[in-house]
């Protein structure tokens, strides 16, 4: 009972937060519609006992994306751009395209929801060990190698984003 | 009000996705379409934390840490981007951004 009301709450405030930020003329508004929407994101995954991945989820979406994006609408002159008209010329034509794909998601998932049902009940958890460290345990044993590549193509990102933000290279 | 269900998930984050992708297809600013794309990672990552929550398996979570890594990289260099953009041909528009047009 509790988790299906949080639930509706968290995807009324995702999915109003996203559509608050495709459709707002001024960017620090769609900035600030993206974060309520990154928080409900953060909300389901807390409802999925992902306790790890919430506190990621705040820390760098919330915390480091969303103050990144800011940061760069407050270096680029956004005045004028929210002048002029925000949509595309061929907006039908993209609306078009997506109204396909969606009737086609609707009708696969409505076709296939029978196959889910309730996710059955946690097991508990070895004593001692929560979420974090089952997380932890996995991406350093199983997945160390694309863990190290991951780091690789951080260090790449960050080299990449200096040199095209710079005046002169 | 019957029980939450991973459909319920499934169809949230569709509908995420599809709210993304108009963004990603209609706007002209620039920087609309960066956050348009970070909709669109988030709905996967929802996708994968409902699935991993299902099958009791932690693989979707570690999954879900790569995926936003991925998005990090992709913003900073994406920001990056749009920064020199604007230094050398003052707008954000994507729209007006049609050197290789004919």
């Amino acid at each position: 009972m509790t988790d299906t009301i949080l639930f509706y709450t968290f995807a009324l405030l995702v999915l109003g937060g996203a559509i608050l930020t495709i459709t707002r003329r001024n960017a620090v508004h769609s900035a600030i519609a993206l974060i309520v929407t990154l928080i409900g994101v953060a909300g389901l995954y807390l409802l999925q006992r992902a306790e790890f991945l919430f506190a990621v989820q705040i820390m760098l979406y919330v915390g480091g994306i969303m103050v990144l994006f800011l940061f760069v609408i407050m270096l680029v002159n956004l005045d004028q751009a929210a002048k002029q008209k925000q949509f595309s010329g061929q907006w039908w034509i993209a609306l078009l395209c997506v109204a396909g794909v969606a009737a086609g998601f609707g009708y696969f998932l409505r076709k296939g929801a029978a196959a889910f049902r309730l996710a059955p009940p946690e097991p508990a958890f070895p004593p001692g060990q929560g979420n974090t460290e089952t997380v932890a345990q996995v991406l350093f044993s199983e997945y160390l190698l694309p863990f190290e590549i991951a780091s690789l193509l951080l260090l790449v990102a960050v080299v990449g984003s200096v040199i095209m933000a710079k005046k002169r290279v | 009000m019957h029980p939450i269900t991973t459909a319920h998930y499934l169809w949230l984050s569709a509908a995420l996705l599809l709210i993304g992708t108009v963004g990603v297809l209609t706007r002209r600013n620039i920087v609309v379409i960066l956050m348009s794309i970070e909709l669109i990672l988030n709905a996967v990552n929802i996708n994968l934390i409902a699935f991993s929550h299902y099958l009791h398996n932690v693989n979707g979570q570690v999954f879900a840490i790569f995926v936003i890594t991925d998005a990090v990289a992709e913003a900073a260099v994406g920001l990056g981007i749009l920064i020199a953009l604007f230094r050398n041909k003052e707008t954000v528009l994507a729209d007006e951004v049609d050197l290789l047009k004919w």
